[in-house]
């Protein structure tokens, strides 16, 4: 059977370019960076150099990044161990209301610390306005946080701009850029950024692997204990073939930039309009221009998102849905309700999100099977020809 | 996650549709939840001779509604009263468990849809 992914977003496969890289340091290479012989000498500059390729990906200094498990991890120590460190200066801290869970639960535990969070709302497109962020800033905020760009709608937030709200009010900028490292340009020096989260299995490195950027001057702790590694702000023996993969990733993403986003920007077109000119009571979410490269997100009206999921799957097309019943919870997406869609319509939404391997005939492949599985679905649905158009 | 027995209903679904000479329908659910299911009863001397549904949700809410209407096609209203979401769900070799709750409402509908035709044909 044709096996199509589209789930970028969720994950990517590793690429034999990072595989080959991380190789030796699996086997021959297998020192521990903070041991002195030569072995644990040829893994600490294996480390560097995985740090300074990251850097150079962000315009960072290698000295101002710190290698984590992934994103969860860098989100947590970020928001974490900046308010818990510099709550002399405030107790007020900012997010958004469509955070990934990684940066909506840290905010949660310092709220049940006694820290006063604020959850900006966003507008229809999924954006968080500056004036929002302008009117909701006080002088007792200490920390900003807002994604880079949304992993289930796609939209890219305006970071310059709230990044220099909050420098204006002497708050601390953070953005989790897990779903756009490597795939649009980012540069924490123009950008204004101070502390921006990433991992690696999000643009073709390993899993288990990610870091944090904290500028230089900001101030943050470690969340574990037990060792000086990472300038004492992440103990444990580095993961020296994550770090190495991550690395060479960040590499090959910076180089191939362009190209991608190209690619991607062109099959999301034809996936996103060939979806709405054949499948009627479609509603497309997100936003129309700032978007991620590749990233389509749509609801269908009168079907449910599994059911969606677990037909295309049987094609062999894997996407994923905000829904209720794939987040695991009884709520569909805190995301797809922020922008203002009604459950029921959240209920049915899906997105695919495209790689730089998919190809137009897997493009065409999912506009062929789709519109079927749909019509299928409402044709069991008793809430087709009920208030609709259909 | 789901048993083999679920993917089959969920994509072979029996009995989807209407019946233009119901004489009993229920509908449960609401599209808040994400999961509406409606059963239409075609009932002759107490026996359900012909039964139908529609259902909005997730494989579990459809694979539920397609199993109560294989089950209880043929029987009496008094066996098709026994019928609870729990003998549905083992049917089909179970449930994941947070499915147990929110997508398990087949017999809930069928149920309805008895009271239905009940209140209808025997003032």
């Amino acid at each position: 059977m044709k096996s199509v992914y589209m789930d970028h977003s969720a994950t990517t496969p590793v690429d034999a370019r990072v595989f080959e890289a991380m190789i030796p340091y699996l086997t021959s290479e297998f020192g521990n960076p903070s041991s002195i012989h030569s072995k644990g000498q040829k893994a600490r500059q294996a480390v560097e150099t995985g740090r300074e390729q990251i850097a150079a990906l962000i315009n960072a200094d290698p000295r101002e990044i710190i290698f984590t498990s992934g994103g969860t991890e860098a989100d947590n120590q970020a928001i974490i161990t900046y308010a818990l460190n510099n709550s002399q200066k405030g107790k007020h801290l900012i997010t958004s209301a469509i955070e990934h869970h990684a940066v909506l639960d840290s905010f949660h535990y310092l709220q049940g610390l006694g820290f006063d969070v604020t959850f900006l709302p966003v507008n229809a497109q999924g954006m968080v306005e500056a004036e929002t962020l302008a009117k909701a800033i006080r002088p007792d905020t200490i920390l900003v946080s807002v994604m880079h760009a949304n992993n289930e709608i796609g939209t890219i937030q305006p970071i310059e701009e709230l990044a220099a709200i909050s420098h204006e009010a002497g708050a601390v900028f953070h953005t989790d850029a897990v779903q756009t490292i490597g795939k649009i340009p980012i540069d924490v020096r123009k950008m204004g950024i101070d502390m921006l989260s990433a991992s690696s299995h999000k643009l073709h490195g390993p899993k288990g692997i990610g870091c944090l950027y904290v500028k230089k001057g900001v101030r943050i702790k470690n969340l574990f204990h037990g060792g000086g590694q990472e300038s004492r702000l992440r103990a444990g023996t580095e993961n020296v073939p994550g770090i190495v993969g991550f690395g060479k990733a960040a590499e090959i993403a910076g180089q191939e930039m362009h190209k991608r986003a190209e690619h991607l920007n062109r099959l999301g077109q034809r996936l996103r309009e060939g979806i709405v000119n054949s499948i009627p009571n479609t509603i497309v979410t997100g936003h129309p221009e700032m978007r991620v490269p590749g990233s389509v997100s749509v609801c269908f009206e009168f079907v449910e998102g599994e059911s969606i999921l677990l037909m295309l799957d049987s094609y062999g097309i894997m996407a994923s849905s905000g829904s209720a019943c794939t987040s695991g919870a009884l709520e569909p997406s805190h995301v797809l309700l922020a922008i203002g869609l009604p459950h029921e319509i959240a209920h049915g939404s899906l997105r695919l999100t495209l790689g730089k391997d998919n190809t137009q005939e897997d493009v065409d492949y999912v506009l062929e099977v789709l519109p079927r599985i749909i019509a299928n679905l409402r044709h069991m649905s008793p809430l087709a020809g009920r208030g609709g158009s259909q | 996650m789901y048993s083999k027995k679920v993917m089959d209903h969920f994509m072979n679904p029996r009995n989807i549709g209407e019946l233009p000479d119901a004489n009993g329908c229920g509908e449960v659910g609401n599209p808040v939840c994400g999961d509406i299911m409606r059963i239409e009863i075609k009932v002759e001397d107490d026996i359900i001779q012909d039964i139908k549904f529609k259902t909005f949700g997730c494989a579990a809410a459809i694979a539920t509604s397609s199993m109560v209407t294989e089950l209880v096609k043929g029987k009496t209203l008094a066996e098709a009263q026994q019928i609870t979401n729990r003998t549905v769900a083992e049917a089909l070799d179970g449930l994941p468990p947070i499915k147990m709750h929110c997508s398990n409402l087949a017999a809930d509908a069928l149920h309805e849809a008895i009271k239905d035709y009940i209140k209808k044909h025997r003032p």
